[in-house]
């Protein structure tokens, strides 16, 4: 540790003021209180002692999904297996799979962390651990196939336009990996939706377990015409199934949500309130009767949980401190809010077989206008002295 | 008229309307044609120069009977001038470039409504003489066109890898795995590219919020 700490002061002196290499001092601070404690302290209020930092909070979160990306290099080597009708490794797999991930990881780190240095280096500010997580969540939702230049256009696009031209980490409006998806998504919608890309093989179709249930026809089973595709409750909660590579998973989701919920990153408030709004939502399909019924309208409410992105967005993407409400009551309409349009979009919206990703963007913009309220709302409760007198009084 | 024609003060209104304050990056006026009619260069070409001639037309217009029109119904007045040079242009268009038309469809019409267009007969026309309105219109035309033309370009290459319909875009790349780019035909596409052209002007520009 002394080695270290030594061996950095050494270097760091390149990039003091007026030496070579000052412009680049971002990139020093970076490493250095990535590696050690900040040596700087807080000159002004608010105080608060704490050894976790916003940095050690981002990579809290970058450890929460190591679960979701393991899993992910293991399913989608399992199945190009399954698809080419290999006979199952487990490190055959897992070497497969890395193939086609680590590429996607480290273009999405490489792109997006030429921008993060570019704007750190030209408007002098801090290069933020923020950037790891946008880097791997970003690759975690997108399909495995996915052609690694539109990943680096993808990435830098919501690294500039998610976050930077809002002043960088804290200051975004809208979660920066979901900014990159959604790019991807409209600008090559052929590289990221339909039913060939989900499985990193050429030619090779599978339909996801929503685009089957938006398919089946009124009148049939929705759980049967999924048993009939292959899925079942048990296989889409363990993940072993086609999809983006890091969200197929419920049960990764699962570990990276209790670490986050330990660690007190994510607030556990919006995880419960998008369960609550996903199962209010779709328990309403589910009971609707009448000619417009849907197949999909028959589908359990709790199989909403595990299909698609959900779990991954309702763990990872909504709990996003900065893009999320900030206030309680504003989390819990903020978190109900974004189950209940995930569910609107599946099921009512022919456009789009997935709504998690335009649901939380969505629900991103309202997030300061629902906090807004919220304290209006208690400003004017405690503006209210004849209540609180009569309070008093009992 | 004792001034030059384009003396140092008749410059200044040329680079004001083109740059310093102009209409889209500076004033954010005429959005919503800048972001309707370029996907393809040549609706957006067309666009600009409609655009850019009625501006400085109705700017000279207007500036030649400015003394004459009764404050209380300038805004009337003002309209009828602009419609008609509109609905000239339409015609026009409608005669001789009909595909063109079709594509720009209601947006030529539109251009009555257009803020530059009533923006510049309010802010200069109604007070200048007619040559400095002239060159006012045109520039701020001018500078509209430059915008629209930029976006056009770009919005065709990137999303339909072509440019005044001539294929740019070679067969190699797309053997390669290249694909157009889908935003770049969406509005939202437009809305980036506008963003982006903003910032490079006003960083250039020194422009600051107020």
């Amino acid at each position: 540790m002394k080695f270290i700490e030594e061996q950095l002061k050494k270097v760091g002196q390149l990039f003091e003021k007026g030496k070579p290499l000052e412009k680049f001092y971002p990139l020093y601070e970076a490493l250095d209180t990535f590696l050690l404690t900040p040596g700087k302290t807080a000159a002004k209020a608010p105080f608060v002692r704490d050894a976790v930092d916003m940095k050690r909070v981002m990579i809290f979160v970058v450890l929460a999904l190591i679960p979701a990306t393991l899993m992910g290099i293991y399913n989608t080597g399992y199945q190009i297996e399954v698809a080419k009708g290999l006979s199952h490794s487990f490190w055959g797999a897992v070497e497969a799979g890395a193939w086609k991930v680590v590429p996607i990881i480290l273009v999405s780190y490489a792109a997006g962390g030429f921008w993060e240095v570019l704007f750190a280096v030209t408007r002098k500010h801090e290069i933020n651990e923020g950037f790891l997580v946008t880097g791997i969540l970003f690759a975690l939702i997108l399909p495995p196939s996915i052609p690694l230049w539109q990943v680096a256009v993808g990435i830098s696009f919501g690294v500039v336009f998610g976050k930077e031209i809002f002043g960088g980490t804290g200051m975004n409006v809208f979660n920066p990996a979901l900014v990159a998806r959604a790019f991807v998504f409209f600008a090559y919608p052929a590289q990221i939706s339909g039913s060939t890309v989900w499985v990193a093989v050429d030619g090779f179709t599978r339909a996801t377990p929503l685009a089957v249930a938006a398919a089946t026809p009124k009148g049939h089973s929705v759980v049967q015409a999924l048993g009939d595709a292959g899925y079942n409750f048990q296989n889409m909660f363990f993940g072993f199934i086609p999809g983006s590579i890091g969200e197929t998973s419920a049960l990764a989701c699962l570990a990276g949500l209790a670490f986050l919920l330990v660690t007190g990153v994510a607030s556990w408030r919006i995880t419960v309130a998008c369960v609550l709004g996903l199962l209010t939502m779709s328990s309403v399909f589910y009971f609707l009767q009448g000619a417009e019924r849907l197949a999909f309208f028959a589908l359990p409410p709790y199989w909403h949980l595990v299909m698609g992105g959900f779990a991954f967005g309702a763990v990872f993407m909504a709990t996003d401190p900065v893009s999320s409400a900030a206030t309680n009551a504003g989390r819990w309409i903020y978190g109900f809010l974004i189950g209940v349009l995930t569910v609107l979009i599946r099921v009512v919206n022919p456009a789009y077989p997935e709504g998690v990703m335009l649901s939380i963007l969505f629900m991103n913009a309202f997030a300061p206008l629902i906090d807004y309220f919220v304290v209006e709302n208690h400003i004017k409760r405690r503006l209210q002295p004849k209540k609180l007198e009569v309070e008093a009084k009992k | 008229m004792g001034e030059a024609l384009l003396s140092s003060k008749n410059q200044k209104i040329l680079k004001d309307g083109f740059w310093d304050t102009n209409p889209i990056t500076f004033q954010i006026l005429g959005i919503c044609s800048a972001l309707a009619v370029t996907t393809q260069l040549k609706a957006a070409i067309v666009m600009s120069l409609g655009l850019t001639f009625v501006t400085a037309g109705s700017n000279v217009v207007i500036s030649l009977i400015r003394n004459f029109i009764p404050p209380q119904i300038r805004i009337i007045v003002q309209l009828t001038v602009v419609s008609a040079l509109v609905i000239s242009i339409d015609q026009l268009l409608r005669a001789y470039m009909f595909d063109v038309s079709k594509q720009l469809s209601v947006f030529v019409g539109l251009i009555i409504t257009n803020c530059i267009v009533m923006g510049r007969l309010e802010a200069f026309a109604m007070g200048n003489p007619p040559w400095k309105s002239f060159l006012d219109g045109l520039a701020n035309g001018a500078g509209y066109s430059a915008v629209l033309i930029m976006i056009g370009i770009i919005r065709e290459i990137f999303g339909s890898g072509t440019l005044l319909g001539f294929h740019v875009i070679p067969a190699s790349f797309y053997a390669a795995g290249y694909v157009n780019n889908g935003m770049m035909v969406l509005a939202p596409g437009a809305f980036f590219l506008l963003g982006i052209i903003v910032w490079i002007q006003r960083s250039i520009s020194g422009y600051k919020e107020s």
